[in-house]
């Protein structure tokens, strides 16, 4: 038996296909096809979970997505565990596990609901007030507590196992929601030809069709049609319905993000499934038949377990055959319930009276409630409810006061009206517009291609949303040109047109300020907070919303809205378009991260770029670093060596010997065309033009600000052909630089840009072997070094296969860039190796190359220049053009700023101890017993224990460096401060003899 | 002189195949490349030269005897031959003032196949790869996932996604799991 509240007969779903689960450890039985707060209705459940703020007990309130109150954790395994999932929306699987929320110990007996009694210290706003001092405890104590104490769910911990996907789509219309109108305008769209997506977030389409048994399409049961459309519209090979997704995003041009649930529901998920799919739809068109959400009634004690939406009563009742209660009563301003009471009464059940705000009901329910012999109390209210974990009475007097009178129930239907769902549509920029006469706010001016139809739209008759959608399915489709002739026509018949509706408080929450009567349950927010947040001076309701939290919780004010605008506008005496409505965000619903990183978890997180000889430094043992996306060989670590005693021996075997570096991450650009050396005059501050075929120079880019930009050796191949080298962080921003320029400002020129930073591997071969090393693989081209001097390029080859071949060092040693194309560039660094190995050379890391072109004076643009450094300040205002008429950054270099006396210049730095390595970013200063704050100098841009100096050498930033060389200044640490003497940047092999070598 | 070995060409994905039941992965065979750049002017001089209609609109591509140009701009094309031909030097036959960089080894490709090939390319590409939007022969340059890739289509389940080399093992992860998800 899955439950003692089912109605046989009742409902849709098939009693032998059953279903366990466990709720709080207790264990029942389900149908499959239920939602988790069918299946605990079923079995007589009405508590499911504590109150964020009082821990009052708390029920089910709706059947659907809107549900702001039954929050569950649920999980598969522990690792497979979801906090805050709605009851109302997850469908039960066999063997779940359910655990209600925020109680302590036990859900029956919670020892949080002592707020309840406490609430008038837990006013709206209190964390803004009451905590306030002394201020020291604010971060300390409070926060930390009332985080705590306010928490729903809890987070898991573990790794989630599932995977997800992600696809792109694209439509001619996009129709969100498929009940009545969705599929008719899906159905009008695809009949036309259009390409359409259909997305519904139910496991099955219908929409209202789950409760309303009442209306008929072409004369069949509304249901049974949306079922029978489903299945013609996915069988059309234009059509692609897609249950379990939400559409939960609507972005600029029609992009749509819908979220797809695809396992969730499942008991064994095939292990190929993502648990959650990402969609990410551009349509030209959508339609949108989002619908309407049904509004609760704010009165007095109207929270309790057994009280909710008409509409879920009736959803529980018809679709899963589960009677709510034994004794009904219904709380109405609006017919739409009564269909409720009519519903119950036919399925056996006691409906114990309608009690209904307005003096006039609909005529017509009204005539049919006394035929079935149900008790309509009009002009009545419910001014208090009873019972402690499930409503057991409502009292109920006539509106303006009289006689109150207890009626015995054990749940309470209540309908204060519908509220048009315009979440999307005001997703997408649309203006709304409020219809005053039913009081609700509908799609006014369109910002994107788009249609609202049926109740999202304010289209309450069934006929008129039917034609509605069909005549915009049609229109879609032929915006966006399709041409098909089958023209739709559908009849839709209601059992009742409805009437009525009311936002606002409603009699007996009064303007009493200490009745609890909710319009926000899952943040616990009354009618007297939103009246507090006026009488404390919140006048917009974006601050009455901050002040009160109203809407702000996951359901984001799906039912509370409307109710706390109407309260604050009538609070402040102004019409309710003058008070306004808080901004609708996305996501519509909560979104799992996993569905939102998709694929981008583990190893496709980020691309990680590895050069063609990666798998040569990893088999010998390489450490690597990350630059960018790529991965670089940092050191080269022997057994027992760390990586000080590595960089070490590196560093001294490249000076005495050899080391071969890869360079290959280097940025690369191919710069081709007649006007190739006129435009690099006009990007580097450098004169190109002299520079002869065969032959490299240093180039320095700055912006236009006089800025350093980048730094790298270019060679020139030919008159027309240019490789030029850039950082490797800065290999996309400069060649975007370089491109923006060419096509903005000097158009003119035939000159053309290319990345070839991935054509080429680079090995650099340094150290005063290099030449022996190389020798024996190089054909065509004379290595001497009069032939082939420092700073000279060749085109040749090497171990048989094309090289261009540069003479630069960035080690100050002899040294050679071996350039292949990269697919050979591992058996071509491995024939270098078998020549290099014997002769004691090494290979190195990165870690090296810093400390070598250090020991050099050698800068790194990004390291020892931070975007404020001219080139003179870095020292190399000697590759900066003075007979130049134009470069990008010649008029910034001549501000006055840029050009003053007493600029930070960079200058070296070596400790008083040698022994002793700076820090990196360390602040310096010329008088260390100053008093706090210092007057700081510049900064340490670069550090290292130089083994080929014996000592520790740095580079520093310093104010008016050059001309304190000799000066000694001082870097004060949080342990001691440390002295140090300015230099010049040049430790190492002054004269420079050796390049030469 | 040393006894010098000829330098092995080693591809980066050399040896990987993947997939799943509807759709196929494969390293494509090593092409030459280059690309290719010039103004309108010289479409004609450059056409003649490497034996097919250079494509001047969006989207567009043109075939010849194993030779590909796919349009990627306004004065640019990424020419692929799979016969390895040199195409800077036919290239420079023309006369035209054109510029071409050999970036053979920058580019690798990978050939994607089956009933689910689209599928799984829009896995991590916002391109509508519909026939009637994106036919046999379009290609286009465009993103998949975080990486930079050109698309051209082979036919009409059959893809060429060329990306540059670093970034091909995570296009070949990208494609893994979008043609396991194309199965689904």
């Amino acid at each position: 038996m899955s439950g003692a509240n089912r109605i046989a007969g009742k409902g849709r779903l098939t009693p032998a296909r059953t279903a366990r689960f466990t709720f709080d450890g207790k264990s029942y039985t389900a149908l499959q096809g239920d939602t988790v707060a069918s299946a605990l209705l079923a079995n007589g459940v009405h508590l499911l979970g504590r109150s964020f703020k009082y821990h009052r007990p708390r029920g089910i309130l709706s059947a659907g997505p809107e549900e702001p109150n039954a929050l569950l954790d649920v999980s598969r395994d522990s690792a497979r565990r979801q906090p805050n999932v709605r009851a109302t929306v997850q469908e039960v699987f066999d063997g779940m596990k359910v655990e209600s929320q925020n109680r302590w110990p036990s859900l029956a007996f919670d020892v949080g609901a002592v707020n309840d009694l406490m609430s008038p210290f837990f006013a709206a706003g209190f964390y803004y007030k009451t905590f306030m001092w002394p201020k020291k405890a604010w971060h300390g104590i409070y926060e930390p507590f009332i985080r705590r104490a306010a928490g729903l769910g809890v987070a898991p911990t573990e790794a989630d196992p599932d995977h997800y996907a992600s696809r792109y789509a694209h439509c001619d219309v996009l129709v969100v929601g498929a009940g009545v109108a969705g599929l008719a305008a899906a159905l009008a769209a695809a009949e036309a030809g259009a390409r359409v997506i259909l997305v519904d977030e139910q496991p099955e389409v219908g929409g209202a069709l789950h409760f309303d048994s009442g209306l008929t399409v072409n004369g069949q049961p509304g249901y049974d049609w949306a079922q029978a459309t489903a299945a013609r519209l996915a069988a059309m090979p234009n059509v692609q319905v897609l249950t379990r997704t939400t559409a939960f995003g609507y972005y600029n041009h029609n992009f749509v993000a819908l979220a797809e649930r695809v396992t969730d529901h499942i008991a064994q998920p095939d292990k190929k499934l993502p648990r959650e799919r990402l969609w990410q739809v551009r349509a030209k068109r959508v339609v949108l038949a989002t619908g309407a959400i049904e509004r609760h009634m704010v009165f007095p004690k109207n929270d309790r377990p057994g009280i909710m939406l008409a509409s879920a009563g009736r959803t529980f009742l018809n679709h899963f055959g589960v009677a709510v209660g034994a004794k009904v009563g219904v709380y109405t301003a609006h017919d739409s319930a009564y269909e409720a009471a009519f519903d119950l009464k036919r399925a056996g059940v006691a409906v114990a009276a309608i009690v209904d705000s307005r003096q006039n009901p609909g005529a017509e329910v009204l005539a049919e409630a006394r035929r079935l012999g149900i008790e309509v109390l009009s002009g009545h209210s419910v001014i208090n409810t009873a019972g402690r974990l499930r409503i057991s009475s409502m009292t109920v007097a006539r509106n303006g006061g009289g006689a109150a009178q207890k009626i015995v129930v054990d749940a309470l239907l209540v309908s204060a009206g519908w509220t048009p769902s315009v979440h999307l549509f005001s997703q997408s920029r649309g203006k709304l517009s409020f219809e005053g006469e039913k009081q609700r706010f509908l799609p006014g001016t369109y910002a994107q291609d788009s249609l609202s139809v049926g109740a999202c739209n304010g289209t309450d008759q069934l006929q008129a949303a039917i034609e509605e959608a069909l005549a915009a399915g049609e229109l879609m489709a032929r915006a966006t040109g399709a041409a098909g002739g089958n023209a739709v026509s559908l009849s839709g018949e209601a059992a009742f047109e409805w009437t009525g509706g009311m936002i606002g408080a409603s009699e007996g929450a009064g303007p009493d300020t200490t009745v609890k009567a909710f319009i926000d349950f899952q943040h616990d927010v009354c009618a007297k907070d939103i009246r507090l947040a006026v009488r404390e001076g919140m006048h917009s309701i974006e601050h009455i919303k901050r002040f009160t939290t109203n809407g702000m919780a996951s359901d984001q004010g799906k039912l509370s809205n409307m109710h706390g605008l109407a309260i604050a506008a009538e609070a402040l005496d102004r019409p309710i378009p003058q008070v306004g409505l808080t901004t609708f965000r996305q996501p519509y619903t909560p979104v799992t991260f996993g569905t939102i990183i998709s694929h981008s978890r583990g190893s496709l997180f980020d691309p990680a770029r590895k050069t063609p000889m990666h798998g040569w430094e990893e088999a010998h043992g390489a450490e690597f670093e990350d630059v960018g996306n790529w991965k670089r060989a940092w050191f080269y670590p022997k057994a027992g060596e760390n990586m000080h005693e590595a960089v070490n021996r590196e560093c001294r075997t490249v000076r005495t010997t050899a080391g071969l570096f890869d360079a290959s991450t280097l940025g690369k650009i191919e710069v081709v065309g007649p006007d190739a050396a006129t435009f690099l005059n006009l990007l580097y501050t450098n004169a190109w033009d002299t520079l002869k075929p065969g032959r490299c120079r240093y180039g320095i880019m700055t912006r236009e600000d006089g800025y350093v930009y980048d730094d790298g050796v270019v060679g020139r191949l030919a008159e027309d052909r240019f490789h030029v080298t850039t950082t490797t962080g800065g290999a996309p921003r400069v060649l975007h630089h370089m491109e923006d320029y060419l096509q903005t400002e000097f158009p003119h020129l035939k000159v053309w840009l290319t990345s070839t930073t991935e054509q080429w591997a680079v090995i650099a071969v340094q150290g005063p072997k290099a030449r022996e090393i190389i020798a024996p693989l190089v054909e065509g081209i004379d290595l001497s070094p009069d032939a082939f001097p420092h700073m000279s390029v060749a085109e040749g080859k090497i171990c048989g296969v094309p090289t261009r071949l540069f003479r630069v060092s960035f080690t100050g040693e002899l040294g050679f860039e071996v350039n292949v194309p990269a697919d050979y560039g591992q058996a071509v660094w491995e024939a270098i190796w078998a020549q290099a190995e014997p002769l004691g050379s090494c290979a190195y890391g990165t870690e090296t190359m810093h400390v070598l072109r250090a020991e050099k004076g050698y800068i790194i643009v990004g390291q020892d220049t931070d975007g404020t450094v001219t080139p003179d300040d870095a020292g190399v205002a000697w590759a900066v053009s003075k007979k130049k008429a134009d470069f990008v950054g010649i008029r910034g270099l001549k501000r006055p700023d840029l050009m003053r006396e007493g600029r930070k210049q960079l200058v070296g730095l070596l400790t008083k101890d040698p022994s002793v390595v700076l820090e990196e970013g360390a602040q310096i200063v010329a008088d260390p017993n100053q008093p706090k704050p210092m007057t700081m100098l510049g900064h340490v841009t670069s550090s290292y224990w130089s083994e080929n100096c014996g000592r520790s050498i740095a580079f520093a930033l310093v104010a008016g460096g050059r001309a304190r060389v000799g000066q000694t200044l001082y870097i004060p640490m949080p342990d001691r401060t440390i002295a140090a003497e300015v230099t010049d940047t040049v430790f190492f092999d002054k004269e420079g003899a050796r390049i030469n070598g | 002189m040393a006894d010098l070995t000829q330098a092995v060409r080693r591809a980066p994905l050399t040896g990987l195949h993947g997939g799943s039941s509807t759709v196929r992965l494969t390293p494509a065979a090593p092409a030459s490349h280059i690309s290719l750049r010039a103004g309108p002017d010289a479409v004609f001089a450059l056409s003649g030269a490497l034996g097919l209609d250079l494509p001047t609109r969006p989207k567009g591509s043109a075939s010849a005897n194993g030779r590909t140009a796919i349009w990627l701009g306004p004065d640019e094309w990424l020419v692929i031959d799979e016969n390895g031909a040199d195409l800077v030097a036919i290239a420079g036959s023309s006369g035209a003032l054109h510029a071409a960089t050999d970036v053979s080894h920058r580019n690798t490709a990978i050939i994607v196949a089956g009933p689910g090939a689209a599928s799984a390319i829009n896995a991590g590409c916002p391109q509508d790869l519909s026939l009637a939007v994106f036919p046999v022969g379009a290609g286009s340059r465009t993103i998949l996932g975080k990486a930079e890739i050109v698309l051209l289509r082979l036919a009409e389940d059959t893809f060429r996604v060329e990306c540059w080399r670093s970034f091909s093992t995570y296009v070949f992860g990208m494609l893994t799991e979008g043609a396991e998800d194309a199965s689904a």
